[in-house]
């Protein structure tokens, strides 16, 4: 196998090869395997073709194109102008931020897990769960009245589940519209204070060489996202529909 | 005679052709393997003169790059060839889109083949696109000094999901008009912007005036829609994506070429 002889061999060659004919060979080599894929994927499989447009005749579920079905699942969870606008423009710009944000020199050009492990950790949650996971579960689990439906299950149309979210202040045993209001925004607010003060007490040494705004963006970020899980599970696991509800917005 | 029974004729006309003023003005170098000509071959070719001419070897592992990137454009080219195709008999207009969808099918050579290499293409140079930035992502490839070119990435996997999107409405069937709904009802929700967004009572935007309707060209899915989203998705994308590329690819080679251990 990998023998001492064999990796002598690559160590003597040199370090820089011409891209013609290395690089040029295996791109052509890749080309004609993926047209030639994709033209028998293309003779095998059809692309669908439904009835005409009708805007009379809705069909249940509607569902975007499957790539935004990870956003169009958190509508469970959140209202549309955060679901489908305020979430999207915060991945586009958390993801252009992250190389100005991320200032571990380690790991720059090859696959190392041990010496990022949190920024790993980070990006396989927010791509693989919160992004492939999700948008799995709207192509495949996702029915009528976007219930859940297992995939043994029949698809029924009139499968009704009982609705018995209550707000979180509600909960909590407070009745008072304003109060609820107060108390609302005292949790929400107070998880971002909460969680910034925490971030920057267990990092007070990297202030210094860090920056006090990047470190104050990154940590806005992460618990936005990790605030996104909190409401998935509350909404799941204890039926909490809104922490804070407002005349202007709900969260 | 004896030219013709030895052969040496063939190597006379070889010798009259790549002499010729046509053969010299057309291929600058010839063609035997020297190093020099390795050169050459990708300095003087505008189709490969974006690569370097020479890499590290690191970079040639398929292990390490898995081939993401290229694919990618691979199947953004396709999608280009069989979109142009598509073009020729497709009519963005209400009464006629769905009926020349299957006249595609149906009546025009090879037309299903084109529809079908165009949709394929288009979903897996959106898998491909998220493949290529996951690795770039775990190789930390945006790391200095490659940071404005990850920026780049970002807003071509944006575009991609755009022109995807656009693209999803022009079969003008029900599974398109449908799932353009759903994708832009949110539109609807922008906050300041849309009129069921927060805080929209603060500056007066309708259903027939908000960001939806600049969307859509009207408060519903409709043939403004449809051309709408046709021009999106035939001229206005392509042409930033296409720009945005170029930036993209000239920008690996800028900050050092594809990244590596140092």
């Amino acid at each position: 196998m990998a023998t001492e002889a064999g990796r002598k061999n690559v160590e003597g060659l040199p370090e820089k090869v011409h891209v013609w004919p290395y690089l040029v060979r295996l791109e052509f080599l890749c080309a004609i395997i993926v047209v030639l894929a994709l033209t028998v994927w293309s003779i095998t499989i059809d692309a669908p073709l439904e009835e005409a447009a009708n805007p009379t005749k809705t069909p249940n579920p509607s569902k975007a194109p499957w790539y935004f079905l990870g956003l169009q699942d958190i509508l469970v969870y959140f209202d549309p102008w955060f679901a489908g606008v305020v979430a999207p423009v915060l991945i586009i710009v958390g993801l252009m931020l992250i190389p100005y944000l991320d200032v571990n020199p380690k790991g720059n050009g090859y696959y190392t897990y041990t010496e990022r492990k949190l920024a790993i950790w980070v990006y396989c949650f927010g791509f693989l769960v919160l992004w492939i996971a999700l948008i799995i579960m709207g192509v495949f689990l996702r029915g009528p009245g976007w219930n859940l439906f297992m995939p043994w299950q029949y698809w029924d149309p009139h499968k009704v589940v009982a609705l018995v979210n209550v707000d979180l202040p509600y909960a909590f045993g407070v009745r008072s519209y304003n109060m609820a209001l107060l108390f609302g925004g005292a949790v929400v607010l107070g998880y971002f204070a909460l969680g910034t003060a925490v971030y920057f007490f267990l990092e007070r040494k990297a202030i210094k060489y860090v920056g006090f705004l990047r470190m104050f963006i990154k940590i806005q970020l992460l618990l936005i996202m990790g605030g996104m899980v909190i409401k998935i599970v509350l909404r799941l696991g204890f039926n909490i529909k809104y922490i804070w509800v407002t005349p202007w917005f709900n969260i | 005679m004896n030219k013709v029974k030895s052969g040496e004729i063939l190597d006379d006309i070889k010798k009259q052709v790549t002499e010729s003023q046509v053969w010299a003005s057309t291929f600058r170098h010839g063609y035997a393997d020297t190093p020099r000509n390795r050169v050459l071959q990708i300095a003087s070719n505008v189709w490969l003169h974006l690569h370097p001419v020479k890499m590290h070897r690191h970079a040639l592992r398929i292990k390490f790059t898995w081939c993401m990137g290229g694919i990618t454009f691979l199947l953004f080219l396709s999608t280009v060839v069989t979109g142009v195709i598509l073009m020729f008999y497709y009519r963005p207009v209400g009464e006629y889109a769905y009926y020349d969808m299957k006249y595609l099918q149906y009546d025009v050579p090879f037309g299903m083949l084109m529809r079908n290499m165009h949709r394929w293409a288009a979903h897996a140079m959106v898998i491909t696109v998220w493949l290529h930035m996951f690795r770039v992502f775990l190789t930390g490839s945006y790391k200095p000094p490659r940071e404005f070119n990850w920026v780049i990435g970002v807003f071509l996997v944006t575009f991609t999901l755009l022109l995807s999107f656009t693209g999803y409405l022009l079969p003008w069937d029900q599974l398109a008009m449908w799932a353009v709904t759903v994708g832009t009802n949110m539109a609807r929700a922008t906050p300041f912007l849309g009129h069921e967004g927060p805080f929209a009572e603060f500056v007066g935007v309708t259903p027939r005036y908000d960001a939806r309707s600049m969307l859509l060209g009207g408060s519903l899915v409709g043939p403004p829609a449809l051309l709408r989203f046709y021009v999106l998705h035939c001229i206005f994308i392509p042409l930033v994506a296409g720009a945005l590329m170029i930036v993209h690819f000239w920008r690996i080679r800028k900050d050092g070429g594809i990244s590596g251990p140092l």
